[in-house]
């Protein structure tokens, strides 16, 4: 198989799998990759929409496998970036319409003219995740700083592990960096060090993504959008470039610097 | 205000530091398969075998979980009920 095959998953629904699978598909196509994102959410198909794509839907992957098409009819072509492809969930069925040895079979027939598959994985540590990991020979693991998305991630990580498809690589998703100077959130390296994986990105909370969803207009595409540029430097990081991690530490403000100040000193006495 | 309330909360470990410290633990019970209530029931076991035999300090008895990079390890600490206090009195 040539073809890269990436599991994408966290464990905890509403972490930001979907939307780092579209965006990450987006940066790989942007610097010339072959690219196909292939939603596993058999029953809740949702990469179509963050993507912008579910207008042009015709056939989806069960159909693939019941030979209601071929394989090339299912895919969905991006206009925006001409090697970048989309193959659809299934949106009337469930988790069960697609086995494991299903997707090992469309993973590797896709592998051989294209450069990235990535997996959007259901949530959850059930057959859809099961499923979604099997044809995988990397894993991404999405979290967000926070303990119940913390706890999952590490739950799903062990599962990852014996699964045999580890190490999982981690990307810390809607981290907000105003919270973590304050000392209400967990910082990346929190959650590092609970979680003992490799990071492979750390991206903002940004209202540009909730946009860019409206728009079904990935914020990869964004030159200006702050998550754009994290999910952008994800995507070199995966080609093997090394990119120094974002650490968006704000410029105090005088009021912050005060109060600063004035903790330092309270701290002393 | 904004001031004010910083001040305040500083003498508290930030929701940060508890969050952390919170995870940490919960994982080791995750990673374990060992629940905080089988500690406990674990924890009376080893009381009751012990003071069969010896006296102990009930009150003192830790029973943990410790972590490290290769293993996890069940870590019981028992006070002796006549350990050093026994002797000074002698």
């Amino acid at each position: 198989m040539a073809a890269r095959v990436i599991t994408i998953t966290s464990g905890k629904g509403g972490v930001g799998k979907t939307t780092a699978t579209a965006n990450i598909g987006v940066a790989l196509a942007l610097r010339g990759k072959r690219v196909v994102c292939m939603d596993a959410d058999i029953g809740l198909r949702n990469l179509d929409v963050v993507l912008g794509l579910e207008n042009r839907i015709v056939y989806d992957v069960v159909d693939v496998l019941e030979g209601r098409c071929k394989l090339r009819q299912a895919l969905i072509r991006d206009k925006r970036l001409p090697d970048l492809y989309l193959m659809p969930a299934s949106q009337k069925r469930d988790k069960s319409a697609v086995k494991s040895e299903d997707l090992i079979r469309i993973c590797e027939e896709l592998g051989a003219d294209h450069d990235f598959i990535l997996i959007d994985s259901a949530a959850g540590i059930e057959e859809g995740f099961r499923t979604a990991l099997a044809p995988s020979n990397e894993v991404i693991i999405v979290t967000n700083p926070e303990v119940s998305a913390v706890r999952d991630a590490d739950r799903v990580i062990g599962l990852v592990e014996a699964a045999e498809k580890g190490p999982a690589k981690l990307v810390v998703n809607r981290l907000k960096p105003d919270l973590v100077q304050r000392g209400d959130m967990l910082d990346t390296s929190d959650v590092l060090e609970i979680l003992a994986v490799d990071l492979l990105g750390i991206v903002p909370e940004d209202e540009s993504i909730l946009v860019s969803t409206n728009r079904g207009h990935p914020a990869a595409l964004e030159e200006r959008s702050r998550a754009g540029l994290s999910f952008r430097n994800i995507a070199r990081r995966l080609l093997g470039e090394d990119v120094p991690f974002e650490t968006y530490r704000e410029a105090p403000g005088l009021l912050q610097r005060l109060t600063r100040l004035f903790s330092a000193n309270g701290r002393l006495a | 205000m904004n001031l004010l309330n910083r001040l305040r909360r500083h003498r508290l470990p930030s929701s940060r530091d508890v969050a952390k410290q919170r995870l940490q633990l919960v994982l080791v019970h995750d990673r374990s398969h060992i629940s905080p209530g089988m500690l406990e029931v674990l924890k009376d076991e080893i009381i009751a075998v012990i003071s069969k035999h010896i006296e102990i300090d009930r009150a003192g008895v830790h029973v943990t979980i410790s972590e490290n990079d290769q293993e996890n390890r069940l870590v019981a600490d028992i006070p002796l009920a006549n350990g050093r206090r026994a002797r000074g009195q002698s």
